[in-house]
């Protein structure tokens, strides 16, 4: 019998709001540590907690997005562990009663079919501090802008049967929260965490021990991780073994995982309910309210680009994989409506690959979407042909100047005059009488030496149609 | 002057007789002559008061008296002061200065009060006898040879002695109102929500509420009316309905209409028989008053203490995590590692019946554990609470003594806790419930004073103010104090 993986994935998403979860402190990221704190988020004696209510709705507008429950009354816990980054000595968490239960995450498996992983909760938490120990071997640093940052976890059921499934996930549960802007989801900046928990049986047989690996902040090492940990356990059990439930680390400078802690020295965290906090209730106008606010989500827009523009499903893909793209895209087509498709071409062939060379966001292009629409406008209008707009582009990126300055300046304008290519093939013609001869001897594919043969006197400016055209009557003679 | 009230203290200072400077000074000329025999005060900054008492001085002359305007305030250690010691009389917190006011604090000052130190109380409000304070035990000016009650001994004290008008406690589970009784004082726990918890450290969290402690019922109004309202910076305070109308309520001089109840678990074997007399006496003359006394039940209170024992310790043992000696307070010399530096500076900074309670809260707490004990527990609660509003549908106020004993000796119960636990057996099911609650005196037995407690529906402390001020205006108890000798 062959082996099966199960992949369960817990994922923590940095809620981006101003504000931390319980009190007033900025969540700006990367500012001098210990600045951004006040009593509340240091543990200082007597000081209490107050929810951030932004943070609520952000997290019960995920929860519907994923076709989540969300519960009009929710509760939070205390989880109890000392950590010199946890200054209150408990992390205050929703263990009993979260905010959103059950839920839908759709994917691709490999071989293209769709697919859905389960969610089994989403729940409101805040972040620790953080402790750094790289200095010195005797003093550690505490830093705790960090702590009461809200987080979201997102917790899925034991529903991916493979990294790649595992990674898919990952990546469509990143794009939504993006495209809700309920997280940055910055993998660098730590606001998308993943722990994994895989298990290995033989195919039918009921779920192996689990082990959890923590600590895989990137796509590639969630799927280095958990074919480590697949190959692991495989191992272990083929060699008489019996994989035991521990907490793992992964190593992502060793390509290892390594023991954390087993089940014996797993931490009893003595969870009850937060008695500083009342229930957690969201009203049916807020509720409603949320779910109004609700944008256009990936799959959708992905259909309505398919149904309005007629691109293909690789094209509404690519376009809708995030917001900052799907936006450029659909300004494109409204200051140049009149194809959609070959927007989306030079959008998602063009641009985006020479602004992948120069290392920038689509957000971030110096050429805006009404830049590259009076582009393509240029191209509609002959006045440039394609070949030529793709050099002109090259010229905006660089430059920054304005379409119609590059075409002035470089001399680039289409020759669309009839009687000009006239005379242009007609000399074309007087300077090849061999191949002329030949052509209209039956050779057809001698037309392509013609065509080049002009563009190559017209510096490829003479306007393609036209010339096609024109050459074939011409050469008929 | 040092058993003036509030009211007299407040008319000498309108009538300019006095001032709020002159009055602070002989106060603390009395503390500082007097509580090395009380140990009432564990911080007294005279600068600050002095300052304080001039500010007010000025306010008066240039704006007119707040409604606390130069009354000096006593303030049990539990209470962040900005820029004062507050240790919560724990080691863990010596030499630890808030930058900020409790939201108490925030309120007296703003009403003109003259904040009058600090003062001594079972470590971290763990106790009935305040005799777990690190600064040592707190004694009952009425017999020096005994406790004061506990936790808000100290306050209990300070008034009790003429150290100060009125003083501020907290009540976690009878921490204003079994000293209040023991030490013949008006005390009273509001309903749960009342007074901000922002800034008063916290025991347990779902229990714990400020009150004032004070001489008269008047007094007591006049306090709770400043202190009460609620805090967008405490989640668990509400708007507090006819908070405006307590002062008026105190004018009461009869009890008719009033229909009070006398639980039968209150009056059973073990109560103190001279205890149990004055409490039949003070309900004869409520009767006398007009009041009609009806036998009820509350038939959850055997359980009370033990649902307590579970859910305060549980809380505290989270609450007090924060004093790990990483950020603040006290961090022993030299530890080898990070749960070395844990455990030793802990076990240095906390006093005995501290570590009981937090050990004895992560019992509760722990895996396999928390079934039988905390959801049981709150499951008592439920039912605690339940019995409150089948009595409520039958009387518009409920009595019963404070406390089952008057004063004990100092050192008679600290070997046995659960004999000490016992000590809050009438007061600890209000907290459950989160009713509010009041002890007021009503005599002497054994020449110490008794405790009076009435028990309201949530929300009807004016119900309280009414009753407790016809008792108070029939009686003279409350104008009895103890000789303090210097």
């Amino acid at each position: 019998m062959s082996w099966e993986v199960v992949i369960g994935l817990e994922v923590h998403a940095q809620v981006n709001t101003n504000t931390k979860a319980f009190c007033g402190c900025s969540t700006t990221f990367g500012a001098t540590p210990n600045t951004q704190t006040c009593p509340v988020c240091l543990g200082m004696p007597g000081q209490l907690p107050v929810l951030n209510r932004e943070v609520a709705r952000k997290v019960a507008l995920t929860g519907m997005a994923i076709e989540g429950n969300i519960n009009a009354l929710s509760k939070f816990d205390r989880k109890n562990y000392f950590y010199p980054d946890l200054p209150k000595g408990y992390q205050i968490t929703q263990l009993f009663l979260p905010i959103v239960q059950k839920g839908l995450v759709h994917i691709q498996d490999k071989h293209g079919n769709e697919k859905s992983v389960r969610i089994h909760q989403i729940h409101i938490e805040e972040d620790a501090g953080k402790s750094m120990h790289e200095n010195s071997e005797f003093v550690s640093h505490i830093d705790l802008n960090r702590s009461g940052i809200p987080l979201m976890e997102i917790v899925s059921e034991p529903d991916m049967y493979s990294a790649d499934e595992a990674v898919a996930y990952l990546k469509s549960l990143h794009q939504l929260l993006k495209f809700l802007n309920t997280s940055n989801a910055d993998m660098e900046k730590g606001q998308f965490r993943c722990d994994a928990n895989v298990s290995v049986r033989r195919k039918g047989e009921p779920l192996g021990t689990r082990a959890e690996i923590k600590n895989i902040n990137s796509f590639r090492f969630v799927k280095q991780a958990i074919e480590y940990e697949t190959q692991r356990q495989i191992e272990l059990i083929e060699d008489g073994g019996t994989v035991v439930q521990e907490t793992r680390l992964w190593d992502s400078v060793k390509n290892e995982s390594r023991s954390m802690r087993g089940k014996e020295e797993a931490h009893d965290y003595r969870y009850f309910p937060e008695p500083d906090l009342p229930p957690l209730k969201l009203s049916d106008e807020e509720l409603a309210e949320i779910r109004a606010s609700m944008p256009e989500l990936p799959h959708q827009m992905h259909t309505r680009f398919v149904s309005d523009y007629g691109l293909s499903h690789y094209d509404a893909e690519v376009l809708s994989t995030s917001r900052d793209l799907a936006a450029y895209y659909e300004a494109l087509v409204q200051a140049h409506p009149k194809d959609p498709k070959q927007a989306a071409n030079w959008l998602a062939n063009e641009l985006l690959a020479r602004l992948k060379e120069i290392n920038t966001e689509i957000a971030d292009s110096p050429v805006s979407a009404s830049d590259l629409a009076s582009l393509l406008a240029r191209i509609s209008d002959n006045t440039i042909s394609g070949k030529i707009a793709k050099d002109v582009l090259d010229d905006m990126l660089k430059s920054g100047d304005a379409v119609d300055a590059i075409i002035e300046r470089k001399g680039l304008k289409q020759i669309t005059d009839s009687s000009a290519i006239d005379d242009m093939i007609q000399g074309v013609m007087d300077a090849n009488p061999a191949q002329l001869e030949q052509y209209r001897g039956g050779k057809d594919r001698l037309f392509g030496f013609f065509v080049g043969q002009v563009m190559k006197v017209t510096k490829g400016k003479a306007n393609p149609k036209m010339v096609n055209q024109r050459l074939k009557e011409m050469l008929k003679g | 002057m040092p058993f003036s009230n509030l009211e007299e203290l407040q008319q000498r200072m309108q009538s300019g007789e006095s001032n709020a400077v002159a009055i602070a000074r002989s106060y603390m000329m009395r503390i500082q002559e007097q509580n090395a025999n009380i140990n009432a005060f564990v911080h007294l900054d005279q600068d600050s008061v002095i300052a304080q008492a001039q500010a007010s001085d000025e306010h008066r002359k240039q704006h007119g008296a707040r409604l606390l305007e130069g009354l000096p305030i006593a303030i049990k250690d539990i209470f962040c002061t900005r820029g004062e010691n507050t240790t919560c009389c724990s080691n863990i917190l010596k030499g630890f200065v808030p930058a900020y006011d409790a939201e108490v604090i925030r309120r007296l000052r703003e009403a003109g009060a003259v904040l009058l130190g600090k003062t001594n109380m079972d470590e971290f409000a763990m106790g009935s006898s305040n005799e777990t304070s690190a600064f040592g035990p707190v004694k009952n000016p009425w017999d020096t040879d005994r406790i004061p009650g506990g936790s808000s001994g100290g306050s209990a004290a300070a008034v009790a002695a003429g150290f100060a008008p009125a003083a501020l406690g907290t009540d976690t589970g009878g921490s204003i109102r079994q000293p209040a009784s023991l030490c013949g004082l008006v005390g009273l726990k509001p309903t749960y929500g009342s007074i901000s918890r922002r800034g008063i450290i916290a025991f347990a969290s779902s229990l714990d509420q400020a009150g004032p402690m004070t001489r008269t019922v008047t007094d007591n109004a006049r306090l709770m009316s400043v202190m009460a309202g609620q805090d967008a910076g405490d989640s668990t305070s509400m708007p507090v309905p006819h908070a405006n109308t307590w002062l008026d309520a105190c004018g009461k001089t009869d009890m008719k209409g009033l229909k009070i109840g006398r639980p039968k678990e209150y009056f059973i074997e073990g109560i103190d028989p001279e205890v149990r007399q004055r409490i039949e006496d003070a309900l004869a003359q409520c009767e006398a008053l007009g009041a009609e006394i009806v036998d009820i039940s509350l038939p959850h209170t055997k359980h009370a203490t033990a649902a307590y024992y579970v859910i305060a310790p549980s809380e505290a043992s989270a609450n007090l995590s924060r004093y790990d000696g990483v950020r603040y307070g006290h961090r022993t010399e030299d530890p080898a590692n990070l749960d070395d530096l844990y455990s030793i500076s802990r076990d240095e900074g906390f006093g005995e019946e501290v570590k009981r309670r937090i050990l004895t809260g992560a019992f509760a707490l722990s895996s396999g554990y928390y079934e039988a004990y905390y959801t049981k527990a709150q499951k008592v609660r439920t039912l605690i609470r339940q019995d409150f509003e089948k009595a409520f549908e039958q009387v518009d106020i409920i009595a019963t003594p404070a406390s089952p004993i008057t004063a004990f000796k100092i050192g008679e119960k600290t070997n046995d806790p659960l004999t000490m636990y016992l000590a809050d057996i009438f007061t600890i099911a209000l907290n459950l419930a989160g009713l509010p609650g009041m002890s007021q005196p009503c005599g002497l037995a054994n020449g110490l004073p008794v405790g009076l407690q009435w028990i309201a529906p949530a929300w009807q402390e004016g119900t309280i103010y009414n009753a407790a001020s016809a008792y108070e205006s029939a009686t003279t108890w409350h104008t009895q104090t103890p000789e303090v000798k210097s």
